[in-house]
C-alpha cells in the first residue's frame, strides 16, 4: 500500500454534550476508509449518525476520540481537501446561479473576470447553462442541487463528501440527479463519500456500501463491494440481476436495524 | 378586480370624503351647522392655502428643510444601527453587557427627548436630526443584529467548507443577510426619519413642514393646519414610492412574499 487514503476515520467517536448535561455518543468506534478514487455510500437508519461521521471527516466536527486522517495528514481544523455538498440548501440567496458558482473560485483568489466564463462552463455542463442570471429562490429544488454541485466541483476538490444530498428531491429528479453525478464522477474520479438512507440509490451508484446500526453508539456493521461495471446507468442498473442479489444480502442485515431504529424513536415518543 | 376600478373606487372614496366634509362644514342641518368652521375648517379653504403656498413658493423652502433633515436622521441611524448591530451580533457579551441599557433606551417614548436635543443642539436642524436618529437607530440595528445572528447554519458552513475566511463570510454571507433584513424595514426607517424631523420641527424650530402646522395653529388657523397635514400625507407617500423602487432594485434576489401576479 504506497498511495495514502483520501479518508481514514479510525477508532472515530462522536459525542455531545446535551441540555441536561448528559454526554449522548452518536457514533463508536467507526473505522472508515475510502481510497483514492473510490466512491463509497454509507447506508444507515434514521438518526444513526452518518451525517456526524461525514461532518467529522469535513472536518466540521471533531471526533471525542480516535483520529481522522486525510491523505495520511491528521485533519486539524476543516477539511480543505474536501467539497461538500449539503442536504438543505446552501446557496448563497443573493447571487445568481452564476455567481454561486463562481464564488467557489473567487475565494481562492482567482480574479471575477476568469472565474466568470468557468462558472458559466460548470453550470452548462451540470445543464443550467441558461440559468445563469436566476436567483436560487427562481429555481427548482433539481436545479439548485446542481447548482450547488457546480459551486463544490469549480474548485475541484480531491475529496467530495454528500449528505444525503438528493434526498429533499422526488424519486425521478434523484435517479437523474445520480446520472449527473455518475457522468461527472467518471470524468477525473474523485474519492467520494455519500451518505444516504436509500439502499438502492447506495448501491447503484457506488463501490463500496457501508451500513451502520441504529444509534446511539452506532458502529459500522457491514462493507460490501459493489463490483457492477462501470459506467453505469442507474436506471438500467436496477434491473441487473447482481444488483437484486446484493439488495438482498445487505438488506437483510439493514432492516433490523431500521426496526430498531424505530422502535427507539417510537419510545422516545412515548416517553 | 381591474386596476382602473381599483383607481376608480380609490378616488371615489376620497370624493365622498371631501364632499361630505364641505356639505357639513357650510350647509347647516336642521339649523345648524355640523363642523363649525372655527375647527374643521372647509375643503376649498383648505386647498386655496396650499395653492397659495406653493403659488407663492414659501412651501418648498420648508419642504427642502424637512426632507434635509429626514435624509441626515436616516443616514446617520442607518450608519449607527448597521455598525452597532454588526459589532454585537458578532460579540455577544458586549451584546449581553449592554442588552438591558439597549432595552432601556428603546423604551423610551422619543418625544421627551426633544427639549433636551433643543437645549444641546439649538434650534436648528441637528436637534430634529438627533431626534430622527433615535428613532431610525433602534428600527436598523434590531434588524441587523437579527439578520447578522440568523444566517442560515447551513449556508454558513457552506462557506466555510467552500474555504472562506473570516473577511470573505463577513463579506459574502453576514452583510447581505444583514442587509437584508435591514432593507426589508426600509419603509419603517424611512417613515421614522420623517416622523422625527416633523415632530422636532413642531416642538420648536423656525423652518420646515412641522413648524408651518405648528405656526398655523398658534394663530387658530385651523386651514392651515389641514393644508399641512395634506402637503405632510403627500410628501410621506412620494418618499414611499422611492423606497419602493428602491427596494425592488435591491432585493431582487427575494422571493416576493405576497403573491401579487
Amino acid at each position: 500500500m504506497t498511495t495514502p487514503m483520501a479518508v481514514a476515520l479510525e477508532d472515530a467517536k462522536v459525542a455531545f454534550r446535551l441540555g441536561d448535561g448528559r454526554v449522548y455518543t452518536a457514533v463508536e468506534k467507526a473505522h472508515l476508509t475510502v481510497a483514492q478514487g473510490e466512491f463509497v455510500a454509507i447506508v444507515g437508519p434514521t438518526g444513526c449518525g452518518k451525517s456526524t461521521l461525514l461532518n467529522v471527516a469535513a472536518g466540521l466536527l471533531k471526533p471525542a476520540a480516535g483520529s481522522a486522517r486525510i491523505f495520511d495528514r491528521p485533519l486539524a481544523g476543516l477539511n480543505r481537501d474536501a467539497g461538500y455538498l449539503f442536504q438543505a440548501d446552501a446557496l448563497f440567496p443573493w447571487k445568481t446561479a452564476l455567481d454561486n458558482v463562481a464564488i467557489g473560485l473567487e475565494i481562492k483568489g482567482t480574479p471575477r473576470a476568469e472565474a466568470l466564463p468557468l462558472a458559466q462552463k460548470w453550470l452548462t455542463s451540470v445543464g443550467l447553462g441558461a440559468f445563469a442570471g436566476r436567483y436560487p429562490h427562481m429555481l427548482s429544488g433539481g436545479q439548485r442541487k446542481r447548482v450547488a454541485l457546480a459551486q463544490v466541483l469549480i474548485r475541484d476538490p480531491k475529496i467530495l463528501l454528500m449528505d444525503e444530498p438528493f434526498g429533499p428531491l422526488d424519486a425521478q429528479t434523484r435517479q437523474v440527479m445520480g446520472n449527473l453525478l455518475l457522468d461527472l464522477w467518471n470524468a477525473d474520479r474523485k474519492a467520494v463519500l455519500f451518505v444516504t438512507h436509500d439502499l438502492e440509490e447506495a448501491i447503484a451508484l457506488a463501490d463500496r456500501v457501508v451500513i451502520m446500526s441504529a444509534g446511539p453508539s452506532s458502529r459500522i456493521i457491514g462493507d460490501w463491494r459493489v463490483t457492477l461495471p462501470r459506467p453505469r446507468d442507474i436506471f438500467e442498473v436496477r434491473m441487473d440481476k447482481e444488483f437484486h442479489a446484493l439488495h438482498r444480502e445487505i438488506w437483510s442485515v439493514l432492516k433490523d436495524e431500521v426496526m430498531k431504529g424505530y422502535a427507539q424513536s417510537a419510545q422516545a415518543e412515548a416517553v | 378586480m381591474s386596476r382602473v376600478t381599483l383607481l376608480a373606487l380609490q378616488v371615489l372614496v376620497a370624493i365622498v370624503c371631501i364632499a361630505l366634509w364641505q356639505f357639513f362644514s357650510t350647509v347647516p342641518v336642521f339649523g345648524k351647522v355640523l363642523l363649525p368652521p372655527f375647527f374643521f375648517s372647509n375643503p376649498v379653504d383648505v386647498f386655496s392655502q396650499i395653492v397659495k403656498w406653493f403659488a407663492s413658493g414659501v412651501i418648498w423652502k420648508h419642504l427642502a428643510i424637512t426632507l434635509w433633515e429626514s435624509i441626515l436622521a436616516f443616514v446617520i441611524g442607518s450608519v449607527g444601527g448597521v455598525l452597532i448591530g454588526f459589532w454585537f451580533a458578532r460579540q455577544p457579551l458586549v451584546a449581553a453587557v449592554f442588552d438591558p441599557y439597549v432595552k432601556m433606551a428603546n423604551a423610551l417614548p422619543r418625544v421627551v427627548l426633544a427639549p433636551i436635543f433643543a437645549l444641546w443642539l439649538g434650534l436648528g436642524i441637528w436637534s430634529k436630526v438627533a431626534l430622527g436618529v433615535t428613532l431610525v437607530f433602534f428600527i436598523v440595528f434590531f434588524n441587523v443584529y437579527q439578520g447578522v445572528k440568523e444566517v442560515s447554519r447551513t449556508v454558513l458552513d457552506n462557506g466555510r467548507m467552500l474555504g472562506m475566511s473570516e473577511g470573505q463570510l463577513m463579506r459574502h454571507v453576514y452583510w447581505p443577510s444583514a442587509l437584508s433584513w435591514m432593507f426589508s424595514s426600509l419603509h419603517t426607517s424611512v417613515g421614522f426619519a420623517v416622523v422625527g424631523a416633523v415632530v422636532g420641527e413642531y416642538l420648536g424650530s423656525a423652518a420646515g413642514l412641522g413648524y408651518l402646522i405648528q405656526q398655523a395653529e398658534g394663530v387658530f388657523d385651523v386651514a392651515g393646519v389641514f393644508a399641512g397635514m395634506f402637503v405632510l400625507s403627500a410628501f410621506v407617500i412620494l418618499i414611499d414610492v422611492g423606497v419602493t423602487l428602491v427596494e425592488r432594485r435591491l432585493l431582487v434576489w427575494r422571493p416576493t412574499v405576497e403573491g401579487r401576479g
